[in-house]
């Protein structure tokens, strides 16, 4: 048990694909400018990549490698796809929002990464754990930078006027517009790997 | 590593790519009316906000019912093609529904030079009656819409709605709030003589002028083509508006002129 434990905890911090494997920044530039759709992206991607890994486990012993990333794609495009289709019909406010995000998911590194390297080799259980790790570990990254992003760049959280009702517009406090923008989520990404480096230590190397 | 014929390899991608074509044919087809149903009501809740309605999703088709008479769909001559009767369910005149066109479509046969129909929503709001004109456009990233509903005069503007596909959250996105919107009430989109001359998005815009509202700041791309897009969008209407016009005034000459024979009767 402490083996899936550890499946499901490393890619949290240890092996975090963002911050550590420095995957999945497209879209993780793209998403984060508002919590919401930060959020809605994270829980898309759980479900995807847990799912996606669980099915190319259990397919693992009948593909043919010659094949395989052709097989991995199929699959992953389907699941993106039904997810899509299920956000449109039930939530549509959500799917709205998220708009083409959603099909990025399908090229999004993390997920084919993990089925390259985890699902291709690993019983069923397993790869379910490491795609849900995995998904959370990028879902948290996306959580902190839209948290940041939103309060930062446009006074509100999900929607909610922070700094409006804080009074801070009345005292000079302006919105700052680079926060929205791009490049600040990639400087945004480089402080939480500077944090994150400066507490393990295991992640410096030694030079 | 195991080894895999080709024959193996052909029939198995076949199988897979098969399996997901027949699960997501299904999906999509079981899940259509529930996506359509949502983008129907998504409309007419925007067509309802912009007379200053709002309501949630699932009340929106009742109250457009309630709100809206007739949906129109214009010509590039001002000739009305179709008349859709929203309180009979029932189409009057022609054979489209204005409800049903897709705007882009109409603009794309428009440009390659053929004959294009336009939607004109009609709505009676507390007994005052008004159109409705929507458009579409292109703002940074991609489409932006509007919905200007006008006033009988087909002149003031008393309600907008804008909305994006894409545009940049904080910045463009910014044509979706209040701030950004009622400045364009009041406005006129006609001058002095009845030309279309649209509401211009710019910068320091003067608040008294009534074409022109203040642009976002941050947003200069995205405002340029809302701008673009009223003064093409609008343009097209010039005809039905002066054909709307001229009844009108017809109407209120020929009421003045039964007001003066009353009061002359009245005299006597």
């Amino acid at each position: 048990m402490s083996k899936f434990s550890e499946v499901f905890t490393t890619p949290l911090a240890k092996n975090n694909p963002i911050t550590v494997q420095v995957l999945g920044i497209c879209s993780c530039l793209a998403v984060t400018a508002q919590l919401k759709p930060a959020v809605v992206m994270a829980i898309s991607v759980i479900v995807v990549v847990a799912l996606s890994n669980l099915i190319i486990s259990l397919l693992r012993n009948t593909i043919p490698p010659r094949i395989r990333i052709i097989v991995q794609l199929v699959v992953v495009s389907t699941l993106v796809i039904l997810v899509n289709q299920v956000l449109q019909a039930f939530v549509y406010d959500v799917s709205k929002q998220l708009s083409v995000y959603v099909g990025l998911i399908i090229t999004n590194c993390i997920v084919m990464g993990r089925l390259e390297a985890f699902a291709m080799s690993r019983k069923p259980l397993e790869s379910v754990m490491d795609g849900i790790g995995n998904g959370m570990g990028y879902g948290i990254i996306l959580v902190i930078l839209g948290f940041f992003r939103e309060l930062f760049g446009s006074g509100t959280l999900w929607g909610f006027p922070v700094m409006e009702k804080l009074g801070l517009y009345n005292i000079g406090y302006e919105n700052n517009g680079l926060v929205i923008m791009a490049p600040m989520a990639l400087i945004l990404v480089g402080v939480i790997i500077w944090i994150q480096r400066t507490k393990d230590k295991d992640l410096q190397e030694n030079n | 590593m195991k080894k895999f014929s080709n024959a193996y390899i052909f029939i198995y991608s076949a199988v897979i790519v098969a399996v997901a074509a027949v699960l997501l044919s299904v999906v999509a087809m079981s899940l259509k009316e529930n996506q359509n149903n949502n983008i129907r009501n998504e409309k007419m809740q925007v067509l309802l906000q912009a007379i200053g309605i709002d309501c949630s999703r699932e009340e929106a088709a009742q109250l457009y019912q309630q709100y809206f008479d007739q949906e129109l769909t214009v010509g590039t001559n001002g000739e009305t093609l179709s008349i859709y009767n929203i309180k009979d369910s029932k189409l009057e005149q022609g054979e489209t529904r204005a409800f049903d066109i897709k705007l882009k479509e109409q603009q794309n046969l428009e440009k390659s030079g053929q004959q294009g129909a336009f939607p004109v929503y009609v709505f009676n709001k507390e007994g005052k009656k008004g159109y409705v004109i929507p458009t579409q456009g292109n703002g940074l990233w991609g489409p932006v819409y509007s919905n200007i509903a006008l006033d009988e005069d087909l002149c003031t503007v008393i309600g907008v709605t804008f909305s994006h596909d894409s545009e940049t959250p904080g910045l463009g996105a910014e044509i979706t709030t209040e701030k950004f919107q009622a400045p364009f009430i009041g406005k006129q989109i006609l001058d002095e003589n009845g030309q279309v001359v649209s509401i211009a998005v710019k910068k320091n815009a003067d608040a008294a002028a009534m074409h022109e509202v203040d642009a976002i700041t941050g947003g200069t791309m995205t405002s340029n083509g809302v701008d673009e897009m009223l003064r093409v969008d609008l343009m097209r209407y010039q005809k039905f508006i002066d054909i709307n016009r001229a009844a009108l005034s017809k109407e209120e000459v020929a009421g003045s002129v039964e007001n003066a024979i009353e009061e002359e009767v009245s005299h006597e």
